[in-house]
């Protein structure tokens, strides 16, 4: 059985100031079997956020469904685990609290929530940082938490939104052969948004390439490269090369139906005048 | 040298003030019974507080009891404020019916300065502990809950997002969430709302109230005692001083998380 199915979604924002409706992501299916890495990879604004929090159950489909582990979803739940572009940490909770938020909810002793943060403090790298608050620590670092935060549920499905957008190119390079080892390790369905074609392949198992608005499903890919990703490496580049003319001639697609939307707009106005 | 200056800072204003006035006062410019100097309000304040020489007559002994009377007042008034305007507030700010059904009523209430009720306030409860308490409620409520509506609703959403996503209800996120989240604003309220309680309290005593400093207040107006009226002041002022002091404390141990984060938190 698929650990996430995603039956026809569409998704309509309704622009009420403007009194126009925006279709964001039009008839899109996709079906990510367990302990897959899913990246989903797409141009700004093409739908990539509303696919996942669809997902996560912040956004509900106007059409179409959406099931985790066969359970229809209907509302955010500890059943999936988020980690967000901002780590969105509790400023006033120390690490190893915002760690174990999860089993603050659920009522356990401090003693034990103590013991169950420091595992999953340990594997994101941050032991000794146990006792600092957010406001002392670095943008990967509160991202590392945020990671943590999101084991400790120890769900079957960990959704991503851009979580190393804001890292630099060192760190963010660490922390995804981290992420790598640790979904290796825990044995996980990952779905990760980015809008890096490198990022995608040195992480994914599947890259879905959309289109951008509305959001579509341009091509679904299958990576079967050796890991570590070497990115230098022959094979890599020719996915590169494969995904970058996706993404050029849908590119160029846009601006020709730009362009002949302007045109038929001058003609009527001419025609009106 | 700097280790010195900086002990003595906050005194040199206040002495200032206290040798300008004496030189003034003792100059003959104003006759003596309008501004009695700071020795004498001090000599005053001194046998109002010990009782040592009869020079505050019938009050004379009798601070610690009038002190008393006033923080009873201000306690309890404040209390109630405090406890409802935090809990209507995040009600207010949390749910919309609320607000829509509330909030009108509120904003209508919140214009009329509360001494305005003191007729009211007199005929309902009389003269007691209880009109007093009513106004330093009125006082200090408008501030919390204001501040508390404007804590949460300026709450992160991202936050929310990420408790719900790890199971919250809607309880516990307002429990270990939006609370949280709007505490420095309600810290803000309580802060204002402890001056207004204290003016409150004061104004209450001087026309509602048999007892406290404000009685004293106004009672030794009335027997042209301006020494007691200046001591009066001043204790209002230091026990004034002494609960923002105290709130600021709680403050900072409640918001300690925000150390290094914020401009305040530069203070010594
Ligand atoms: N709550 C909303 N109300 C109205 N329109 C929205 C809303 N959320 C998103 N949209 C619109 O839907 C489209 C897709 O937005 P989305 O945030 O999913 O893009 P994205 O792919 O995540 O982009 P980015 O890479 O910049 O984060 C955008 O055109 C956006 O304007
Ligand atoms: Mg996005």
């Amino acid at each position: 059985m698929a650990s996430i199915e995603l039956k026809n979604i569409t998704k309509v924002f309704r622009d009420a100031k403007r009194k126009r409706d925006l279709l964001a992501i039009d008839d899109v299916s996709l079906s990510v079997e367990p302990n897959q890495f899913l990246c989903l990879l797409g141009s700004s604004g093409c739908g990539k956020s509303t696919l996942l929090n669809m997902i996560a159950g912040f956004e509900k489909p106007t059409g179409g469904s959406v099931t985790v582990g066969g359970k229809p979803v209907d509302g955010p739940g500890a059943d999936r685990g988020m980690v967000f572009q901002q780590a969105n940490l509790m400023p006033w909770l120390p690490v190893w609290e915002n760690v174990a938020f999860h089993l603050r909810l659920k009522g356990w002793r401090k003693a034990d929530r103590r013991a169950a943060a420091q595992e999953y403090i340990d594997m994101v790298g941050l032991r000794g940082f146990e006792n600092h608050f957010p406001a002392e620590l670095s943008g990967g670092m509160s991202q590392r938490v945020g990671i943590a935060r999101a084991l400790l549920l120890n769900p079957q499905v960990i959704l991503m939104d851009e979580p190393f957008a804001a890292l630099d190119a060192q760190t963010k390079m660490d922390m995804q052969e981290e992420l790598v080892a640790i979904w290796q390790k825990q044995r996980c369905t990952i779905v990760f948004v980015t809008h890096s074609v490198d990022e995608a392949l040195v992480l994914g198992t599947q890259v879905a390439v959309l289109t951008s608005r509305p959001g579509r499903v341009r091509e679904l890919i299958d990576l079967d490269l050796p890991r570590p990703r070497d990115i230098t490496s022959q094979q890599f580049n020719d996915h590169k090369r494969h995904i970058l003319n996706l993404i050029r001639e849908e590119g160029m697609q846009q601006r020709r139906e730009a362009k002949a939307e302007v045109t038929a707009e001058a003609s009527r106005q001419g025609a009106a005048a | 040298m700097r280790a010195i200056w900086k002990s003595w800072e906050r005194a040199v204003v206040p002495l200032f003030i206290l040798v300008a006035w004496e030189i003034v006062s003792r100059s003959g410019l104003l006759p003596a019974a309008l501004l009695p100097p700071p020795t004498v309000v001090l000599h005053a304040w001194g046998d109002w507080v010990f009782g040592f020489d009869e020079t505050s007559q019938g009050n004379s002994g009798r601070w610690l009891a009038d002190a008393l009377s006033s923080a009873m007042r201000v306690a309890a008034g404040y209390g109630i404020a405090a406890v409802s305007g935090i809990l209507l507030g995040i009600a207010i700010g949390w749910w919309r019916w609320v607000e829509r059904t509330v909030e009108p009523t509120i904003q209508m209430l919140r214009p009329v300065p509360p001494v305005s009720w003191i007729p009211l306030a007199i005929i309902w409860f009389g003269i007691a502990d209880k009109p007093a308490i009513f106004l330093v409620f009125l006082g200090a409520f408008f501030p919390v809950l204001m501040n508390t509506i404007h804590g949460v609703k300026t709450a992160d959403r991202n936050l929310i997002r990420a408790a719900s996503m790890m199971g919250a209800t809607e309880q516990q996120l307002l429990r270990h969430v939006v609370f949280p989240a709007a505490l420095p604003s309600i810290f803000a309220g309580l802060r204002i709302g402890i001056g207004a309680a204290w003016m409150l309290t004061v104004t209450a005593e001087m026309v509602a109230v048999k007892s406290g400093l404000g009685y004293v207040l106004w009672d030794s107006y009335y027997f042209l005692r301006y020494d007691l009226v200046l001591a009066s002041m001043a204790s209002i002022g230091l026990l004034g001083y002494a609960t923002d002091g105290l709130i600021k404390l709680l403050m900072s141990m409640a918001l300690h998380w925000q150390h290094g984060s914020t401009l305040q938190s530069r203070e010594g």
